[in-house]
C-alpha cells in the first residue's frame, strides 16, 4: 500500500534521504527507527505529500504522490511530529472541522468524530479549548484527527513521544490493533516499542536503511539484543563529527 | 474548492472566538470616528460628504491595523507547525491561501460596514451623493485588502508575528507615505535617477483619491487587483518554496 522507491532528499548540499526504497503492505506496522536525525521525518513528509520529493517515486494505494497528490493524501492518516493543532479551538470543533475537510459530511461525520474520541479516549476533554490540554491529551486529540476518514494508511511520526507509561501502552496497542487492516509506517527512538507494535522494522541511518527484518530477525542480527544491532549500524553524533 | 470555504469558515471563527478581530474593530471605529470629528472638521465643514472628513482617515488606521489582523496569518501556522497539518490534508495551497485571505478580508470588511451610522447621519443632515458615498467605502475596502495582501505574503516568510508586523507595516506605511511630494524629493535625493518613479506607481494615494471621490477609474481597479493577485501568488510560490 505504501511504495516508495529511489527517495532521495537534498537540502542544499546536505543529503537528508539518500536513494530510501522500502514497502508496507495491508496488515503491516513498519517501524521506523534511527537516530536523531537519520531522515525519518523528513522520509515521512514525503511520503504524506507535505515536502516535495528531489528524486524518486512515492506511491500509496497505487496513487501517485507526485503526480496526484491530492487523491493520494485521501488515502493517508497522519499523525505530524509535534502533534500541531489549532489552539484555539475545542476538540470536538477541531475534529468537526478535519472531517469537514476530508470530505465527510452529515451523520457520517457525526459518527466519525463520535467514534474517534471514543478510540482516543477523548471523551473527558472533548469539550475544552485545545490550548488547555495537557500534553497526553494534545497528542491523543492529534492521532484522533489522523484516524477520522479511516485511511487504509496510517503515517505515523513518534506517536508515543511525551506520553505517560500508561498512554505508551495503549497507543501502541492501538497501533498494533489498527495494523490489522491497515498499512502503518511510524516512527520511534525507543527500541521496546518495535517488539510491543512492529510486525517488521528498519533502520535508517543518514538517509540510508541499513538493517531491515522482523523484530525477531533483527534481534538475532544484534546477537540477541536490538540495542547491540542499533548501536553497530548506526552512527553517533560523535563520529558523524569526527567524519 | 471546497475546503476553501471549510478554512475560510475556520479563520473567521477563529478571529471571533479570540479578541483579535473584537480589538482591531473598537480600535478602529474609535480612532475613525475621533478623526471624523476632530481633524476631518465633520460638522466644521457642513457638508453632506464623506471623503475628506472620514475616508480620507482610512489609508492610515490601514497601514496600521491590517498588519494586525493579517500578521498571524501563515507565521501562526509555521510555528506552531499546523502547516504541516494542512499541507497533508486532501487540499491546495491555493484553496488554503484564498480561504484565510477572504477571512481576514471579511474582518475588514465588518471594521469597515459598522462606521454605517455616519452614513445613515448624512442622510439625515443632508442631500448627499450616496454613490459617492459607496465608492468611498469601496475604495477605503480595496486598500484595506490592498494590504492584508502584502500582510499575507510578508507572514509567508516567517514564523515570527511580531517580524511579521513590523515588516508590513513598514512597507504599508511607505505606500501611504510616497503619496507626499516632501517624502517623494527626499527619496529622489537618496536613490539613483528613475529610482523613484518604480515608489511613486506604489503609492495609493493616487488610487484611493479617485474613488474616494466617486470617481470609478478602470486603472485603479486594475492597480489594486493587480497588487493583490500577485501578493496572493507570492504567497504560493514563498509557502511551497518554504517546504522544500
Amino acid at each position: 500500500m505504501i511504495d516508495v522507491k529511489n527517495l532521495t532528499k537534498r537540502f542544499g548540499p546536505k543529503l537528508a534521504v539518500d536513494d530510501l526504497s522500502f514497502a508496507v503492505k495491508k496488515g503491516e506496522v513498519l517501524g521506523f527507527l534511527g537516530p536523531n536525525g537519520a531522515g525519518k521525518s523528513t522520509t515521512m513528509r514525503m511520503v504524506t505529500g507535505f515536502s516535495p520529493v528531489s528524486t524518486g517515486q512515492i506511491e500509496i494505494c497505487g496513487i501517485s504522490m507526485i503526480d496526484d497528490p491530492q487523491t493520494a493524501k485521501r488515502k493517508i492518516g497522519y499523525l505530524p511530529e509535534s502533534a500541531p493543532l489549532y489552539n484555539d479551538m475545542t476538540v470536538t470543533s477541531f475534529l468537526n472541522w478535519i472531517a469537514k475537510m476530508r470530505g465527510l459530511s452529515g451523520s457520517t461525520r457525526k459518527e466519525a468524530v463520535a467514534k474517534v474520541i471514543e478510540t482516543c479516549f477523548l471523551e473527558q476533554v472533548a469539550r475544552q479549548s485545545i490550548d488547555t490540554l495537557s500534553k497526553g491529551y494534545r497528542h491523543r486529540t492529534c492521532l484522533a484527527q489522523s484516524l477520522i476518514h479511516d485511511p487504509e494508511v496510517l503515517i505515523l511520526d513518534e506517536p508515543t513521544d511525551g506520553l505517560d507509561p500508561n498512554q505508551k501502552h495503549e497507543v501502541r496497542k492501538l497501533i498494533k490493533e489498527l495494523g490489522k487492516e491497515k498499512a502503518v509506517l511510524f516512527s520511534t527512538h525507543i527500541l521496546e516499542e518495535v517488539e510491543a507494535a512492529c510486525t517488521r522494522a528498519v533502520i535508517v541511518d543518514q538517509g540510508k536503511i541499513v538493517a531491515d527484518g522482523t523484530p525477531s530477525e533483527l534481534k538475532d542480527q544484534g546477537n540477541g539484543s536490538l540495542y547491540d544491532l542499533f548501536h553497530k549500524v548506526t552512527t553517533t553524533d560523535a563520529q558523524a563529527a569526527a567524519a | 474548492m471546497k475546503t476553501a470555504l471549510t478554512i475560510y469558515q475556520r479563520e473567521l471563527t477563529a478571529y471571533f472566538t479570540q479578541p483579535t478581530a473584537y480589538a482591531i474593530i473598537v480600535i478602529y471605529l474609535l480612532l475613525s470616528m475621533g478623526l471624523t470629528f476632530t481633524f476631518g472638521g465633520f460638522f466644521r465643514v457642513g457638508d453632506a460628504n464623506l471623503a475628506y472628513p472620514h475616508f480620507y482617515w482610512n489609508p492610515w488606521l490601514f497601514m496600521l491595523l491590517a498588519p494586525a489582523i493579517g500578521m498571524g496569518l501563515w507565521s501562526d501556522e509555521q510555528r506552531t507547525g499546523t502547516i504541516e497539518l494542512l499541507g497533508t490534508l486532501p487540499t491546495s495551497t491555493w484553496s488554503a491561501i484564498v480561504g484565510k485571505y477572504l477571512a481576514a478580508a471579511t474582518v475588514c470588511l465588518v471594521a469597515i460596514a459598522l462606521t454605517f451610522p455616519l452614513w445613515i447621519s448624512v442622510n439625515d443632515l443632508g442631500d448627499p451623493d450616496n454613490l459617492t458615498i459607496f465608492s468611498g467605502y469601496l475604495g477605503s475596502f480595496l486598500v484595506c485588502c490592498t494590504f492584508l495582501a502584502i500582510t499575507m505574503l510578508v507572514s509567508a516568510f516567517t514564523r515570527d508575528q511580531v517580524v511579521c508586523l513590523i515588516v508590513s507595516v513598514a512597507i504599508c506605511v511607505l505606500m501611504v507615505m510616497i503619496g507626499f511630494d516632501t517624502v517623494v524629493i527626499e527619496l529622489t535625493k537618496i536613490l539613483p535617477e528613475g529610482g523613484v518613479e518604480p515608489f511613486i506607481a506604489f503609492g495609493v494615494w493616487d488610487h484611493f483619491n479617485s474613488l474616494m471621490r466617486g470617481a470609478f477609474r478602470f486603472q485603479d481597479f486594475v492597480w489594486f487587483a493587480s497588487i493583490i493577485v500577485a501578493s496572493l501568488f507570492g504567497t504560493s510560490a514563498i509557502l511551497t518554496a518554504r517546504r522544500s
